[in-house]
C-alpha cells in the first residue's frame, strides 16, 4: 500500500529521499497542498511560507544531488510553533501585541533546523504566548482538531499538533511549559515530547515562564521524535541555562523492549476528573507492559496533588516579568497615549488577550511585597517537594507512566469560561516541567467517539534513552496506525 | 540642640569591559545612537542574557580592594519597573545575595583616619538613555523622547556604604578615595564627567547622642566631588533648619541643582515602589570558588594602605607618603620609575606632589597626559644636586620639560639657567661688585660680617641668578679677607 507523501513518517520520507524515489520538493509540495486543503477547517497555521519552503527544498535537493547529506531531517518539511523567532518571517506568538513583528534573528532551534537541511513550511497557531490548553486563547482565532473539527486540538502547541496530525508537516516543533506539547499531541493522536530542561536552547523562544519552558518535537512516531530531538538539542552558549554536559542518545534503546525494567504508575494521576475511556486504555497499556516483561510498581507522589497550584503561581510570576517588554516602545503594537505611561498601558490593554492579562495580574500579585512569601515563596517550596518526590520514585523505578491528559479532546468553547477546568487539562503533565524532567506522550488508541488517547512516559533528568525505550515499546504494543480523517476542502 | 549628620553613599561604577554585561555588544562611549545594540540589550522577544565573566571578575576585584567578602554563590534577580529606556522593563540586578559584602574603606580627613563600612557591592546592568526634546528638556514638558540603547546592558557595579559617614568633607574624601582605587584597579574609566562613576548620597540628621536614625533623603545628580560635598552640606543644613523650625524631614529623593546650589524635591511617585524582585530564571547562580577568588586577588594592584607603608620604607615621612599614595596613578608611576633611575625618593615625591601637581592644576591638564618620565625627573634632581641649576631655577626647568622643550639639561641650557660655576668668570664679577660697593667693604672690614649677604645678592643680581650662591659666598670672603 502506498501512503500519500504527507502521511509518511520522517524516517520513511528520509529513506525515499535517499533512494531517490522522491525529492524534497515533492514532499514539500505534498505538504503545502495538504495544508491548503485543510487549513480552512483546521487553522493550524498563522503563516504559511510556501515560497521560502520551496526554495529550501530546492536547495536541499541540490545538496543531496551533490552527495551532501545533512542528516535525518535533510529535506523534511516541518512546521514551527509561532513563538520561535524566524529571521524575516513574521513571529507573533499569537498575540495582537506582536502583529506584524518580523524578527531580525533566528532562534537557535531554527538555525539548527536550517543547518540540518530541514524545510520550514510555516508558523503554527498557539494560545497567546503559549498560555492555554486549547488554542482558544490565540489572538488570531483558534485551531481545530483534525479528528473532529468541533473540538480543540489541545494547546498551547495546538497548531503544531493539528498540522502534524493532518499531514501539513511531517513533524513540528512546539514548546512545553506545563504540557503544551504533550497534551495537544495526546488530543490529536501523535507523539509529543518535552525533553530535559536545558537540553534544547531557549534562545529565540518567546518566553512564557523561563524556568519551565522547553522546546520539543511533535511527530507521527517515537522514532521521528528521537530524530528531531537529536537535530535540535545540544549546548548553546547563547542560553545560560543550556546543559553543557554529555547528552544521552535517544535512539540507542528504541528496540530494546521493557523486559526487566521497573515502571511506576502514579496513583495521584487517576480518579475523579479522568474519563473512563482514558483510564481503561491506560490501565490496559500498563498491563501489557507488564506482559512485555516490565515490573509494575504503584507509587504515591503526594506533591503531585498540589503541583497545579504551584505551577499557577510560578508560571504567572515569571510571565509577569517576561511579558513586561511588550510596551509599544520599540516594536509591535503601539496604542495612543498622552504620556509614556499611558501609551504603555493602552498598548498592553489593547494588545494582550484576557488570559494573558489574567496571568500577568496573578503573577504580579504573587510577587508583590507582603504576598511573596505566601505565594511565590511557598510555590517554590512545593516545586522542591515535587523534585524530592520524583527523586524518591526514581530510586525505585526506571520510568513513570500516566495518562497524558485526563480527557480526550473537548468541544470548542466548553472550557473557555472556566479557567480552572482548562487548567486541569495539564494536571498530568505539569510535574515534569516543575522538575525539569523529560516526558513524552504516545497515542495508544481511540475512545468510543474515535478520539485519540495519549499515554505519558516520564523519566528522570537526562533519562531520554530510558524514556524512549519505554515509549517505543508502548508504540509497538498500541500499534496505533489510525490517521485523522479530514475532508479536503478547497479553501 | 546640636545634630549629627548620618550619611551613606551609593556608588555606581560602569565597568570598562570589552562587551556588555549580558551580550557581546561593544561598550565604548560616544558611538552614534543605537549602534552598539543587539536582540539581547534591546530586549527583543526570545533573546536571553548570558553573564559576562570578565565583569564578574571586575566586581570581585572591587570587592577585594575594599576588603569585602566574596560570596561563594551569588544570584541575579529581576528588578521590575516600567521605564521607556529599560528595554525589558526589568533590570537584571542582585537582591539578597550580592557578589561582595561586608568590607570597608579607610579614609583620611583632616589627618585623621576614619573607617567607612561597605555593606555590599553588587552587579547589575545599565539602562538606555532618554533625551527629551521640547520645552525645558524635562520629561513632563517633552514633545518627543529619543531613546539610545547603547548604554543598555553595560555592566554596572553598585557599591553601598554603611551609614558611617558623618560630614560633607568625609563624604567627599570617601568618594575620592573610592574613585581612585576603582581607577587604579583598571576595571572602570571612573570618569565623573562621562558618568562612568556616579555618587548618590543618603543623608539624615539626628540629635547628637541619639541612637535612632533620622528620616533619610536621597540626593542625586552630583557630577563632581565638589558638588557632592556641597550637596551633602546643603542637605545637612536644610534638614537641621527644618527640624529647628519645628518641621519634619520627608523621605524622598532630591535633585542637586548645581547652578542654584540647592537640592530640589524630585516629583515623587505615589506610594513606595515595589520592585517585585525574584530570581532571574534565565541565568544560573554564579559560583565563586576559592581558586577563582585567589586568582583575581593575585591580579590586584598595590592598594593605598600597602603603598603608604612601602613609601615610608623608602624614607618618606608619613604625611608625604600619604599624599603621594593618594596621588594619581600616573604620578605614582613616575615616582617609582625615578627612584629606580636613582633619584632620592624624598625630593622626587616633593617634586611630584608639589610643583608637578601645581602645574597640572594651573594648566588644567590630566596627569595621564604628562610629558614626564621617571628618568627625566631623576635627571632634574641630579642637576640640582650637581649645582648645574639652582633650586629656584629648577622650577623653571621643570616647566620647560613639562612644556615639551626637552630634557632638563637641554631646558637649563636653552632657557639660560645654568649656574655660573666657572671661578674666573665669577671672580671678575665679585671684583666689580666690591669695587662699586666700597661702603659695604668698609663695613665688613670693620666687623659687620652679615653684609656678605648683601654682597652675595649683588653678585646674584649681576649674574641674573645664575651664580652658585655657595661659591659666590666663598669667593667674596676670600676677596674681602685679602
Amino acid at each position: 500500500m502506498n501512503k500519500p507523501l504527507h502521511d509518511l513518517s520522517i524516517a520513511e520520507a528520509g529513506e525515499k529521499l535517499r533512494s531517490g524515489e522522491v525529492a524534497s520538493s515533492d514532499l514539500v509540495e505534498a505538504v503545502i497542498k495538504r495544508a491548503h486543503l485543510t487549513e480552512a477547517q483546521l487553522h493550524a497555521f498563522l503563516t504559511l511560507d510556501s515560497e521560502g519552503a520551496r526554495e529550501a527544498a530546492a536547495s536541499a535537493d541540490d545538496d543531496l544531488a551533490k552527495g551532501k547529506d545533512r542528516g535525518p531531517l535533510h529535506g523534511i518539511p516541518v512546521a514551527l510553533k509561532d513563538n520561535m523567532t524566524t529571521r524575516g518571517l513574521e513571529t507573533t506568538a499569537s498575540s495582537q501585541i506582536l502583529a506584524g513583528y518580523v524578527p531580525p534573528y533566528d532562534a537557535t532551534v531554527v538555525t539548527k533546523l536550517r543547518d540540518a537541511g530541514a524545510v520550514i513550511v510555516g508558523k503554527t497557531n498557539l494560545d497567546e504566548f503559549a498560555m492555554g490548553s486549547s488554542t482558544e486563547n490565540s489572538g488570531y482565532g483558534m485551531s481545530f482538531n483534525p479528528w473532529d473539527i468541533t473540538r480543540v486540538p489541545g494547546g498551547s502547541s495546538g497548531g503544531s499538533a493539528a498540522a502534524v496530525a493532518a499531514g501539513s508537516g511531517l513533524g513540528a516543533l512546539g514548546s512545553d511549559t506545563g504540557g503544551s506539547i504533550r497534551q495537544p499531541a495526546a488530543l490529536t493522536g501523535i507523539v509529543g515530547l518535552k525533553p530535559t530542561y536545558g537540553t534544547v536552547s531557549r534562545y529565540g523562544l518567546i518566553a512564557f515562564a523561563s524556568s519551565l519552558d522547553q522546546i520539543g518535537p511533535l511527530t507521527q512516531t517515537v522514532e521521528d521524535a528521537a530524530l528531531m530531538l537529536e537535530t535540535v538539542w545540544g549546548h548553546d552558549p547563547l542560553d545560560a541555562t543550556s546543559y553543557s554536559g554529555e547528552y544521552p542518545d535517544p535512539s540507542t534503546d528504541l528496540d530494546r523492549g521493557v523486559d526487566g525494567m521497573k515502571i511506576g504508575v502514579v496513583s495521584e494521576l487517576t480518579g475523579e476528573g479522568y474519563e473512563p475511556a482514558v483510564e481503561s486504555a491506560v490501565s490496559e497499556m500498563v498491563e501489557r507492559l507488564e506482559g512485555a516483561g516490565a515490573e509494575i510498581v504503584e507509587l504515591s507522589l503526594p506533591t503531585f496533588e498540589i503541583a497545579l497550584s504551584a505551577y499557577y503561581l510560578i508560571a504567572p510570576a515569571e510571565c509577569s516579568a517576561n511579558l513586561a517588554r511588550f510596551d509599544g516602545i520599540r516594536y509591535g503594537l503601539r496604542a495612543e497615549g498622552a504620556t509614556t505611561e499611558e501609551l504603555m498601558a493602552a498598548t498592553r490593554a489593547q494588545g494582550f488577550g484576557p488570559e494573558v492579562i489574567r496571568r500577568i495580574l496573578l503573577g504580579t500579585y504573587a510577587l508583590s511585597a507582603g504576598y511573596y512569601d505566601a505565594f511565590y515563596g511557598q510555590a517554590q517550596k512545593v516545586r522542591a517537594g515535587i523534585q524530592e518526590d520524583f527523586a524518591r520514585a526514581y530510586s525505585l523505578v526506571d520510568a513513570l507512566v500516566s495518562p497524558t491528559s485526563p480527557t480526550v479532546a473537548f468541544k470548542a468553547g466548553d472550557r473557555v469560561d472556566d479557567p480552572m477546568a482548562m487548567y486541569l487539562s495539564d494536571i498530568c503533565t505539569i510535574p515534569s516541567n516543575l522538575a525539569g524532567h523529560p516526558a513524552v506522550s504516545v497515542p495508544i488508541g481511540l475512545d468510543e467517539r474515535q478520539l485519540p488517547i495519549g499515554f505519558q512516559v516520564m523519566a528522570p533528568a537526562l533519562g531520554e534513552s530510558t524514556m524512549f525505550r519505554v515509549a517505543a515499546e508502548v508504540e509497538r504494543i498500541a500499534s496505533f496506525e489510525a490517521r485523522a480523517q479530514i475532508a479536503e476542502v478547497v479553501g | 540642640m546640636s545634630y549629627e549628620p548620618v550619611i551613606g553613599i551609593e556608588v555606581h561604577v560602569e565597568l570598562a569591559t570589552e562587551s556588555k554585561m549580558f551580550c557581546g555588544c561593544d561598550v565604548s562611549f560616544g558611538s552614534p545612537p543605537n549602534t552598539n545594540v543587539c536582540p539581547v540589550c534591546l530586549g527583543l522577544p526570545g533573546a536571553l542574557p548570558v553573564a559576562n565573566r570578565r565583569a564578574i571578575e571586575s566586581i570581585m576585584a572591587i570587592g577585594l580592594a575594599f576588603n569585602c567578602e566574596v560570596s561563594s554563590r551569588s544570584v541575579f534577580h529581576r528588578k521590575n519597573y516600567f521605564y521607556a529606556d529599560l528595554p525589558k522593563n526589568y533590570q537584571i540586578s542582585q537582591f539578597d545575595i550580592p557578589v561582595c559584602h561586608d568590607g570597608y574603606l579607610d579614609v583620611v580627613v583632616d589627618g585623621e583616619t576614619r573607617r567607612i563600612g561597605i555593606e555590599r557591592a553588587h552587579m547589575e546592568e545599565d539602562t538606555g538613555k532618554s533625551t527629551h526634546i521640547g520645552e525645558g528638556g524635562r520629561i513632563h514638558s517633552a514633545e518627543t523622547t529619543l531613546l539610545d540603547f547603547n548604554r543598555s546592558g553595560v555592566p554596572l557595579v553598585e557599591i553601598v556604604s554603611k551609614p558611617d559617614i558623618r560630614s560633607a568633607a568625609e563624604s567627599r574624601a570617601y568618594a575620592q578615595s573610592l574613585r581612585s582605587i576603582v581607577a587604579e584597579l583598571g576595571v572602570s574609566d571612573a570618569r565623573l564627567e562621562e558618568g562612568s562613576i556616579r555618587f548618590d548620597a543618603n543623608v539624615s540628621v539626628r540629635p547628637t547622642g541619639a541612637e535612632e536614625f533620622g528620616t533619610k533623603v536621597e540626593v542625586k545628580n552630583m557630577n563632581s566631588f565638589r558638588s557632592l560635598e556641597r550637596a551633602v552640606d546643603f542637605e545637612i543644613r536644610r534638614q537641621i533648619d527644618l527640624l529647628e523650625s519645628g518641621g519634619t524631614v520627608v523621605q524622598e529623593t532630591r535633585h542637586w541643582d548645581e547652578e542654584a546650589d540647592v537640592t530640589h524635591s524630585m516629583r515623587t511617585k505615589e506610594g513606595s515602589s515595589d520592585y517585585r524582585y525574584f530570581t532571574e530564571p534565565d541565568l544560573v547562580p554564579m559560583v565563586m570558588g576559592a581558586d577563582w577568588v585567589d586568582q583575581v586577588r593575585s591580579t590586584l594592584p598595590e592598594l593605598p594602605s600597602e603603598r603608604r607603608r612601602r613609601y615610608v620604607g623608602l624614607g618618606l615621612d608619613d604625611d608625604l607618603a600619604g599624599v603621594l599614595s593618594d596621588a594619581d596613578v600616573a604620578l605614582r608611576e613616575i615616582f617609582d620609575e625615578s627612584v629606580a633611575a636613582g633619584a632620592t625618593p624624598k625630593p622626587a615625591a616633593l617634586w611630584l606632589t608639589g610643583e608637578v601637581t601645581a602645574w597640572l592644576r594651573r594648566e588644567e591638564k590630566d596627569s595621564s597626559s604628562l610629558e614626564l618620565d621617571g628618568s627625566t625627573l631623576a635627571e632634574l634632581i641630579a642637576i640640582v644636586d650637581e649645582g648645574v641649576v639652582s633650586a629656584s631655577a629648577a622650577k623653571e626647568v621643570l616647566e620647560g620639560v613639562l612644556e615639551g622643550e626637552g630634557s632638563p639639561r637641554e631646558v637649563a641650557e636653552s632657557r639660560d639657567l645654568v649656574q655660573i660655576s666657572d671661578t674666573s668668570a665669577l671672580e671678575s664679577v665679585v671684583a666689580d661688585v666690591l669695587a662699586s660697593n666700597p661702603e659695604a667693604v668698609e663695613s665688613y672690614r670693620s666687623g659687620e660680617q652679615k653684609v656678605v649677604g648683601f654682597l652675595v645678592g649683588q653678585v646674584m643680581r649681576a649674574t641674573q641668578g645664575k651664580a652658585d650662591p655657595k661659591m659666590v659666598n666663598e669667593l667674596l670672603r676670600t676677596a674681602l679677607s685679602a
